[in-house]
C-alpha cells in the first residue's frame, strides 16, 4: 500500500508491503540507515526518531500507520556543513565509542534540548534512560550533555 | 496486509464490525514486538492513533488512548507513579493504558492501580453499543480478557470516590526499562480501610482481600500487625517461577512491597 509521510522536512511516498516497521522502511526503502536496528523490541533506543513531536523507537512503529506523520531521523539533525550542538558536545567530550548507539542518543538528546535548553543532570539521565550504550559509555555522554546544558544551545 | 486508520470511534467500531478479530494497533509497543519476532502476522490492522475521543481524560473516565507519557501527570498519584515505571521515555510516548488493558499481561504496570481503585473497563461495539465490565470480569487469564472480537476498549471508568492516598511501586531487575517481577498498589481511604492490589504474581491482577480485612480491623496497625499484613499478602498471591524470578522470591517480595506501600499511605 502507498503511504506518504514527511521525513526530515521532505515528503516521501513509499510502497509498504505489509506490517514492516518504520525502522525497516527508513533503512531499506528511504536510504536513511542512521537509525540502527538492534533489539527490535523497543528496549535499546538505537532506532529512536521523533514522530509527530515525540521520541519513539521506530522499530515499534508500524510503517503503514505513518500516513500523514512528521518524522525526524538522525539524518535530519545538524547538516553536512554544521554539526548540531548535541553532536558537537558528544564529539568534544569523547562520548562516542563504537558509535552504534550514538544516532539514538543524538535524536533523544537533541529533542530534549529543543524542549529545554538547560536540563538538569537528572533530567538528562531520565530523558536518556531509554537509550542503551553497550560500551557503557554513559559517563562521557552525561558529561558532554551536562556541559552543553550549562552553556545552552 | 490491510490497514484501516479510523479518525473517530464510530469508524473504528465499524471497522471492527466489518472484520471481527482484526488486530487493534494503538502505541504498537506490544503488537510490533510480536510482529518483529515473527509471532504474529496481522492480516488486517485497525490503527487507533487518530481516534481523538480515546485520547482524553474527563472526570471519571480515562480514555484507552491515553499514553503513559500523559498519564505521568495524572491527578491520581499511584497511576502517575505506575506510568513513570513503564518502559522508557520512548515507550511511554507511544504505549497507552488501553494497550496495557488489552494485552492483559500479568506484568501490566497499569493493572494493579485499576484493580486497587476498582475500575471498570468500558468497551464498545457497533452492534451492542457500550458495556462496562468490572476489572475482575475483564481480565480472565494470562494475556486473556473478555473483549469480544468486534469490540474496542474505550476507557477505564473510575468509581465516584477514589481515595487520594495511594501508592504504586514495582520491583524489577533494574530500575528502568524493566518488566516487573512484582508490582503493587495500595489505596487508603479516609476511614482507614485499604485496598491492596498486586501484579506479576498471578495470571491476572489480584487483590489481597485477607490483608485488606486485617487492616479494616486495625486501621492504625502496630509493627506486629504490619508484619502480619505482609505475611498474609505473601500467602494470598499465587506466583510462578519463570525466567524473571522464582515463586518464593515473588511471594516474599509481594509482602514486603505491599507493606512498604501501606506504610507510605500511613505516613501521608
Amino acid at each position: 500500500m502507498i503511504v506518504t509521510f514527511r521525513v526530515n522536512g521532505e515528503d516521501r511516498t513509499v510502497n509498504v508491503v505489509g506490517y514492516e516497521s518504520l525502522l525497516t522502511v527508513l533503512r531499506e526503502e528511504l536510504d536513511l540507515p542512521g537509525s540502527k536496528n538492534a533489539c527490535e523490541q523497543g528496549e535499546c533506543g538505537s532506532c529512536s526518531v521523533v514522530l509527530d513531536g515525540a521520541v519513539v523507537t521506530s522499530c515499534l512503529v508500524m510503517a503503514a500507520d505513518c500516513e500523514g506523520s512528521d518524522i525526524t531521523t538522525v539524518e535530519g539533525i545538524g547538516s553536512d556543513r554544521e554539526l548540531h550542538a548535541v553532536q558537537k558536545a558528544l564529539l568534544d567530550h569523547g562520548a562516542v565509542q563504537c558509535g552504534f548507539c550514538t544516532p539514538g542518543f543524538v535524536v533523544t538528546a537533541a529533542h530534549l534540548f529543543e524542549q529545554d535548553p538547560h536540563p538538569s543532570g537528572d533530567e538528562i539521565k531520565e530523558a536518556l534512560s531509554g537509550n542503551i550504550c553497550r560500551c557503557t559509555g554513559y559517563g562521557a555522554i552525561s558529561r558532554a550533555l551536562e556541559a552543553l546544558a550549562e552553556e545552552g544551545t | 496486509m490491510e490497514i484501516t486508520r479510523p479518525a473517530s470511534l464510530d469508524e473504528a467500531l465499524a471497522a471492527r464490525a466489518d472484520d471481527p478479530g482484526a488486530d487493534l494497533l494503538a502505541g504498537g509497543t506490544d503488537l510490533m514486538v510480536e510482529v518483529n519476532f515473527g509471532h504474529k502476522k496481522p492480516e488486517h490492522v485497525i490503527a487507533l492513533r487518530r481516534v481523538d475521543e480515546l485520547a482524553t481524560v474527563e472526570d471519571r473516565r480515562i480514555g484507552a488512548g491515553m499514553t503513559w507519557a500523559r498519564l505521568e501527570h495524572s491527578e491520581h498519584r499511584a497511576l502517575a507513579q505506575a506510568a513513570r515505571t513503564v518502559g522508557s521515555p520512548q515507550i511511554r510516548a507511544a504505549g497507552t493504558i488501553g494497550g496495557n488493558i488489552g494485552t492483559a499481561s500479568p506484568a501490566g504496570d497499569g493493572l494493579p492501580w485499576l484493580a486497587a481503585v476498582d475500575a471498570e473497563i468500558e468497551v464498545a461495539s457497533q452492534e451492542r453499543g457500550t458495556r462496562r465490565l468490572p476489572w475482575r470480569e475483564f481480565f480472565t487469564g494470562v494475556k486473556r480478557n473478555a473483549l469480544a472480537p468486534d469490540e474496542v476498549i474505550v476507557a477505564a471508568v473510575l468509581p465516584e470516590h477514589v481515595p487520594g492516598n495511594q501508592h504504586f511501586a514495582k520491583i524489577g531487575q533494574r530500575s528502568a526499562m524493566v518488566i516487573s517481577t512484582v508490582s503493587a498498589c495500595v489505596v487508603r481511604d479516609d476511614d482507614g480501610t485499604v485496598r491492596v492490589a498486586l501484579g506479576s504474581v498471578a495470571p491476572t491482577p489480584v487483590r489481597a482481600t485477607g490483608a485488606e480485612a486485617l487492616i479494616a480491623e486495625n486501621p492504625d496497625p502496630s509493627d506486629a500487625a504490619l508484619a502480619e499484613f505482609a505475611r498474609i499478602v505473601s500467602e494470598e498471591v499465587c506466583p510462578i517461577t519463570d525466567h524473571r524470578s522464582t515463586e518464593s522470591y515473588r511471594r516474599h517480595a509481594a509482602g514486603v512491597l505491599a507493606r512498604r506501600l501501606l506504610e507510605r499511605c500511613l505516613a501521608s
